[in-house]
């Protein structure tokens, strides 16, 4: 191999979905130039970041090898074609390890593929490997992973300390601003696409609950959980997302309707739209770097044309707690299926009976904050508590979804910070679980509501780690609040990234 | 009415029984899945991913299931809820991989129906008694565990596995063994109508959890005790005898009835404590997230009724209304709906055959279904099912009595050949030379000889003893071999005995 393609190599990590897409199909460099230098960057960044649970570089040769053919030939590519991505590891991938970053399904090689995933590929999109990730999607720091942590690309100025990636798609949030992938999958319950986003300085869109199939994604949370796109940009996000969403029979949940031409349809031009800003989020403390870079949010909006105005969500303080009794409560219906009988990790200590093999398999394989938040549901479901608990957390839910559909009378979207903070250290937060559900406080609204919401990275923090602006929309309005997400992007003018250390 | 009493050494008692039925619905697929239901298939072979509860996998509602238990819940005039929803039953067990049910607590799709039964054929008006049915409601069968396959491991057979079943919930109606046998009889039979269900209990198809409490007259419902999984009618009753005697006699000793469930043991006839209240599960039920509440519209409703084949009650009482059948014979052949079906396929062809109404013919037809059919096949132990004899050759040979052809008697005989060989009536009455004699001549001849031979016993008839002249009739059809027309053989003895 001659030198400059070295060169050419190293340059192509630094593309995003549409270069890479546009590159591909203009015969600029070929798909497989892309995998092989995706790969390499995967590798050589491995060790330090654990991103991967497992990679999967054939995989990624081979669907780059399938785009080559078919440009060659002639033939219509895909949205994806060329484009090599991380996938979380919560997506079912036939023939590749799925584990859902728990040791109860180390070694499960699934004989099914994802719908998402599945669509994905069909876009032409290659596989890189399977992220790592908060275990179940429990968490916001991906320290529940039962495959070690990922640490973050992101330092703080002078400063070695390991940061969390945000969570729970952390494996993506790393791969993506890390630059060794140029897009990854995620899911997201209460945040878990937006947050680890906001942390890492990229860019990711949770759609309205329906839009993308659940069908092959672990489940944690039915009722909130949704895929969505995570990648360097806006418009990288509105792609992507094209070729994931769409009805899917299989899910009772998928909402069946045509998927929308968002990347065609983007217009950063805000005039005549309203902008809401919920007086509620503006909590007591709000970390100043926050609060900034949400009024820097405000004025860009404005810029671009957005009137603003003040809105209320009087329900938003009880959304914390709400969400803390039904994703539990899910899931720890959820999670029963994972009992050694069947698949996944079997402990069966000498003489033990049936009850005995569920308790040592399920002490073994579950990480603590899968155990805690199984006792949290079975608690709130149980005869005497579920009232007062899950029925009552319902009736929140309600209201709180009331709240939004109120405010869109009025205005087209909501504007709030992502994440209460920048990154934290890995470790800073792991030992209060109450701390750590604080994150969540600005996204878990919109995953009771089900609304499409998006994290786009809005500056620095004075220690040097980015800040994430939140976008809200109304049911179905993934369009409006990527148009909000690209004014953003378009004044930020955000082009910081990690230095590589690794 | 049925007054059944337990005999305690401290005076009466009445048992107060409830039955939960789980039927199988008829379907191609599962409750949640595409996989087929076929009973008796190899262990496993009948199990998709979303029956094994793979990571990711997600139900999705069959609505032919859906639309068997509506037309179930249609047939016994029962509250069908357009708007109900699914919820999962959380337990951990080696059968039931995704560890919750998925069925329906807080809104089932059918209410309050009720179902008549009667417990006197004979009298059906006057025996018959009003269940009332709390609920119906849709949820996946578990699998089959099988503990003696190997010394210390228990096999798992997932066939079962999501299967649909409905479970339909009786007030606590019935006060004895027979109401409940009653009760269950005609479910059975209502489900086989409606088609939503085979009723194969021995195939586990159908199977009842037996609700019992006793209490002296007039005192409110005792503690009741729950029978887990009763597969037979006649189980059942015994169930139930056994379990009320029991509870009298723990109640009579000073003792207290535990709310537990029982198992029945169909070897000695018993029930025994399986797992008392203390140890009952907390199910923790909620709405299964994975699925949508269940909204039907007019057009699914309006399908369903239209879809309802002519109902037992109704058919039976067409059958003695319009028919003119005898309570007892309408009682028994609208039973089994595939009995209905076989004698409504013989009128009609009776009908035709005979150019009469199908009232007509249809006292005949019913007479010689319930007594020479169903008689000659239980000899062979056959059942109607698989009678070598069709409902067509059934009516050429009840025409070939009808126009005088042969005699009842001959018809026997015929009947008897048919089943044997499977040739037709008509061939079998030419072949063997069976056709009626209406030759007077003959007639006179053989009645002739019939008095002669007997002179003593026509003194005796002269003298009185009218009681003599089935006598004559029967010697005298038994010298020309049955095939004398009975009404000219009865003429001309008449004739000449004076």
């Amino acid at each position: 191999m001659r030198n400059h393609r070295f060169e050419l190599m190293t340059d192509l990590t630094e593309l995003g979905v549409a270069a890479l897409r546009d590159g591909v199909a203009g015969g600029a460099f070929t798909a497989t130039e892309v995998a092989h230098a995706f790969n390499a960057a995967v590798e050589a960044a491995q060790g330090a970041l654990n991103a991967f649970i497992v990679t999967t570089p054939d995989a990624a040769l081979a669907a780059a090898g399938k785009v080559d053919e078919a440009r060659a030939a002639g033939q219509p590519l895909g949205k994806m074609a060329g484009v090599p991505i991380g996938m979380k590891d919560l997506f079912a991938t036939k023939g590749v390890q799925t584990t859902a970053a728990s040791k109860i399904l180390e070694g499960f090689v699934p004989p099914y593929e994802s719908t998402v995933s599945q669509k994905l590929w069909d876009a032409g999109a290659g596989m890189l490997g399977k992220l790592n990730l908060d275990q179940f999607a429990m968490g916001s720091s991906n320290e529940t992973s039962g495959f070690g942590n990922v640490i973050s690309p992101w330092r703080k100025g002078g400063d070695t300390t390991p940061l969390a990636p945000g969570g729970s798609s952390g494996g993506s949030s790393a791969a993506v601003a890390a630059r060794i992938a140029p897009a990854a999958t995620g899911t997201d319950t209460g945040g878990s696409i937006r947050q680890p986003a906001a942390f890492t300085g990229i860019s990711g869109i949770k759609p309205t609950y329906g839009r993308c199939s659940r069908w092959g994604v672990v489940a944690f949370a039915s009722s909130l959980d949704q895929a969505g796109p995570m990648a360097r940009d806006v418009r990288d996000c509105a792609i992507m997302l094209e070729a994931m969403a769409g009805f899917d029979p299989k899910d009772s949940t998928s909402l069946d309707l045509p998927v929308p031409a968002w990347e065609a349809g983007l217009n950063a031009d805000l005039r005549g739209k309203k902008v809401g800003i919920p007086r509620e989020y503006r909590v007591d403390g709000l970390d100043a770097d926050v609060a900034k870079s949400w009024d820097d949010g405000i004025a860009w909006l404005k810029d671009a044309g957005a009137e603003i105005v003040d809105i209320s969500l009087p329900h938003t303080k009880y959304a914390l707690p709400t969400y803390y009794i039904i994703a539990p409560a899910e899931a720890s219906s959820n999670l029963a299926r994972y009992d050694g009988v069947r698949y996944g990790l079997r402990d069966l200590p000498e003489g033990a009976n049936l009850q005995d093999m569920y308790a040592a398999t399920r002490a073994a394989g579950f990480g603590d904050e899968v155990k805690r938040r199984i006792l949290i549901g079975t608690y709130v479901l149980s005869a005497g508590f579920y009232d007062a608990y899950y029925t009552q957390a319902q009736k929140v839910r309600a209201l709180i979804s009331q709240d939004f559909m109120t405010a869109f009378e009025t205005v087209d979207v909501i504007l709030t910070p992502t994440a209460p903070s920048a990154a934290f250290a890995l470790g800073q937060k792991s030992t209060d679980p109450v701390e750590m559900y604080l994150n969540d406080v600005f996204s878990v609204p919109a995953s009771l509501a089900g609304l499409p919401a998006m994290s786009v990275p809005a500056g620095l923090s004075r220690d040097g780690l980015p800040l994430g602006l939140h976008v809200i929309g109304r049911p179905l309005d993934e369009q409006g609040v990527l148009n909000a997400g690209l004014a953003l992007e378009q004044r930020a003018q955000f082009s910081a990234k990690p230095g590589k250390w690794w | 009415m049925s007054s059944y009493r337990i005999q305690g050494a401290t005076g009466e008692w009445e048992v107060v029984i409830g039955l939960e039925v789980h039927a199988q619905i008829t379907t191609q697929a599962k409750l949640f899945s595409g996989s087929a239901t076929a009973f008796g298939a190899e262990p496993n072979t009948q199990v998709s991913l979303v029956d094994a509860a793979m990571p990711g996998m997600l139900p999705v509602l069959n609505r032919e299931c859906i639309r068997q238990a509506v037309r179930t819940g249609m047939a016994i005039e029962a509250q069908i809820n357009t708007w109900s929803r699914f919820d999962r039953k959380n337990y951990f067990y080696a059968d039931l991989p995704q560890g919750y049910q998925i069925s329906q607590l807080y809104h089932p799709l059918v209410g309050e129906g009720a179902i008549e039964i009667v417990l006197d054929d004979k009298n059906p008006e006057g025996s018959a008694k009003v269940i009332g049915v709390e609920r119906i409601h849709v949820e996946q069968d578990a699998g089959k565990l099988m503990h003696d396959q190997h010394p210390t491991m228990s096999y798992v057979d997932l066939n079962r596995s999501g299967v649909a079943l409905m479970e339909i919930v009786s007030r606590p109606d019935m006060t004895s063994p027979a109401e409940a046998g009653a009760y269950l009889t005609k479910l059975r039979q209502i489900l086989r109508y409606v088609g939503s269900c085979d009723g194969n209990m021995d195939q586990g198809s159908m199977r009842a959890d037996v609700n019992v409490s006793v209490r002296r007259a007039g005192e409110p419902l005792g503690t009741r005790t729950e029978t887990k999984n009763v597969n037979s009618v006649r189980f059942v009753m015994a169930a139930i005898e056994h379990e009320a005697s029991r509870q009298v006699d723990v109640l009579e000793a000073g003792g207290k009835i535990v709310q537990e469930t029982r198992l029945f043991d169909p070897g000695t006839g018993t029930t025994r404590s399986m797992r008392s209240k203390e140890d009952a599960h907390d199910y923790r039920y909620f709405p299964d997230p994975d699925l949508l509440p269940l909204v039907l519209d007019q057009a699914f409703l309006d399908e369903c009724r239209a879809s309802l084949p002519e109902l037992p009650d109704a058919k039976r009482a067409r059958y003695t209304d319009v028919l003119g059948l005898s309570p007892y014979n309408a009682a028994v052949l609208t039973a089994d709906v595939d009995t209905a079906a076989w004698f409504e396929t013989l009128i009609t062809a009776s009908a035709a055959k005979q150019g009469k109404d199908e009232a007509a013919v249809a006292k005949q037809a019913a007479n010689w279904l319930t007594s020479e059919l169903f008689g000659a096949l239980n000899k062979l132990g056959k059942g109607l099912e698989d009678s070598p004899v069709s409902p067509t050759s059934a009516a050429e040979l009840l025409a070939l009595v009808g126009d005088g052809t042969i005699s009842g008697s001959i018809a026997k005989q015929v009947l008897e050949k048919m089943l044997e060989t499977g040739d037709g009536a008509a061939a079998i009455v030419e072949r063997e030379g069976l056709k009626q004699t209406t030759d007077t001549g003959a007639i006179e001849a053989a009645v002739d000889a019939v008095l002669a031979a007997n002179a003593d016993k026509v003194e005796q008839y002269r003298g009185g003893k009218e009681a003599l002249f089935g006598f004559f009739v029967g010697q005298t059809m038994k010298a020309m071999a049955g095939k004398g027309n009975p009404q000219l053989v009865n003429q001309v003895l008449k004739a000449k005995l004076g």
